[in-house]
């Protein structure tokens, strides 16, 4: 490379200069390629109904010491009714990976089938992997109809 | 007046001179020594691959990926397409074939140490090519949306959402949002039959072609007088004649083992008793399981993730720091370790299966 005025002449700073813009010209385009592809990758936030309570059926046909999984939005929910007769709801997503959990008449507990997971009627876990409680929402008895709503 | 076919290859010799390539194949040895039988495994690799690439084509052409269409498309494919069944039941043994033939090529590798210098890359490609079959596995599994995939889709995308910071943002790019949805079905879907295709044929040409251009590795304890064999057409032979074993042993499997369908999912129904993930996977949930709840207030499942994933790099970037093999000496240490693995997911995976 010949320079004409030495290392740090103008030759060099113009050819400094060109490095630079070149090389930020090609990280500009770069990005303005990648961009607009990995903003698509993300999906778009949906607006979810709010559900508020949801009807779940009429108390006669639910059965004493029974479980049944309920749509809350888009979300399942696990109705129990005990022995007593009593009614008691929580969130049937496994507080452990996700999996939707069950009633277990012969053991009396509600069972996550993904890791062997248990919780007891109250909701809390009691063996397995599960790390929290499952959520618990409010059960209303309006004459016959049973109705669940989020615990406020 | 000369044959044919004699008349063709002249006619593209004169064009794209072939010259070069049949006396590259005509000079290309094959090692021949006691560990020579490991040479085969990647080929069959490379074969079952070629039947799944075949055989997902076909079913594309009736497969519907949704909601509403995929479960339905399947059961139509295995119920009343002409031999569906069978397509089907061949992509998903040839593809537990896969996993379990790239398996053992790994391993073979791994302990001839075929993976030293000059071979990194060849390496490095070959284990990018092994974890997108795991993915393949993953995605594809998905896709009939029976019951036991979506739950398994639902623990294997949470687990992914479990490592820290990534974590989130990457279950809801595999998720396509919050929840194992539909969305998720055209996410796995697109990722199955395009995405990672296409990054493996990369791999695999760079792979295929490092091998033709190198050659074979020979044992580090070889002499200088090593016998060998012609690749072309001795080895190439022995080859085929394998292929057609393990096509063979796919078939029995295929027809005698149809793949279940199984019911289809619900997202309102309870994870079914007796879930578990495809054996692949087994090992890595069964240690899962080992591990406590809490270690000095790190989550077990995260610590698990990252010993997981560290070992996994480490076992990738191999050819780089295996010092031993470097120096020259045949070392004992990448041996046990390669053992332990080996007994490791062996045991685990017999242990969960049974459990
Ligand atoms: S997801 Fe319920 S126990 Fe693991």
């Amino acid at each position: 490379m010949t320079s004409e005025v030495g290392p740090t002449g103008p030759k060099e700073n113009r050819r400094d200069f060109l490095k630079y813009f070149l090389g930020g010209g090609v990280v500009a385009w770069l990005g303005a390629v990648l961009y607009p592809i990995l903003a698509f990758l993300i999906p778009p936030k949906q607006g979810e109904v709010e559900v508020t309570s949801v009807k779940a059926g009429k108390l006669g046909e639910i059965e004493k010491e029974s479980g049944t999984i309920v749509r809350f939005g888009n979300k399942p929910v696990i109705l129990i009714r005990n022995s007593s007769g009593e009614c008691v709801a929580f969130s049937a997503t496994c507080t452990h990976l996700d999996c939707t959990v069950q009633y277990r008449k012969d053991l009396g507990v509600i069972w996550c089938a993904c890791h062997n997971g248990r919780y007891d009627l109250k909701g809390q876990n009691i063996s397995g992997p599960p790390p929290r409680p499952l959520d618990e929402y409010r059960v209303i008895i309006q004459g016959e109809d049973v109705l669940i709503s989020k615990k406020v | 007046m000369k044959p044919v076919w004699k008349r063709l290859y002249d006619w593209v010799d004169e064009r794209v001179e072939l010259g070069g390539l049949v006396e590259f194949l005509g000079k290309k040895y094959v090692p021949v020594h006691r560990h020579s039988i490991w040479y085969y495994f990647g080929g069959v690799s490379l074969f079952l691959f070629i039947i799944q690439v075949t055989t997902g084509i076909l079913l594309l052409l009736y497969y519907k990926s949704g909601e509403e269409l995929a479960f339905e498309s399947v059961q139509f494919i295995t119920s009343k397409v002409q031999f569906g069944w069978l397509i089907r039941s061949v992509h998903s043994w040839a593809a537990n074939l896969f996993i379990l033939a790239a398996f053992i090529h790994m391993f073979s590798v791994y302990f001839t140490r075929a993976y030293r210098k000059p071979r990194e890359i060849t390496w490095i490609t070959g284990m990018l090519m092994f974890f997108l079959g795991l993915f393949f596995g993953f995605s594809g599994y998905l896709l009939p949306w029976n019951e036991l995939a979506f739950f398994a889709t639902k623990v294997g995308t949470d687990i992914a959402g479990a490592i820290p910071i990534i974590g989130k943002p990457v279950m809801i790019f595999l998720r396509g949002g919050e929840d194992v949805t539909g969305a998720t079905l055209s996410r796995m879907f697109g990722f199955h039959i395009a995405i990672l295709p296409g990054i493996f044929s990369v791999c695999l040409g760079i792979h295929l072609l490092l091998v033709q251009r190198q050659g074979m590795s020979e044992p580090e304890e070889s002499g200088k007088d090593m016998k060998t064999m012609p690749f072309f057409p001795n080895f190439l032979l022995r080859d085929l004649l394998l292929w057609l074993l393990v096509m063979n042993v796919l078939a029995i499997l295929a027809v005698i083992f149809p793949w279940e369908l199984g019911h289809k999912a619900d997202a309102f129904a309870s994870a079914p008793a007796g879930i578990k993930p495809e054996w692949y996977f087994l090992f890595m949930f069964q240690m899962l399981k080992y591990i406590p709840a809490k270690i000095l207030s790190i989550d077990g499942e995260v610590l698990g993730i990252l010993v997981f994933s560290a070992a996994g790099l480490l076992w990738t970037l191999v050819p780089f720091w295996d010092r031993e093999t470097k120096r020259g000496t045949r070392g004992r240490f990448l041996t046990y370790v390669g053992i332990a693995a080996v007994v490791c997911i062996i045991s685990l995976t017999i242990v969960g299966w049974l459990s």
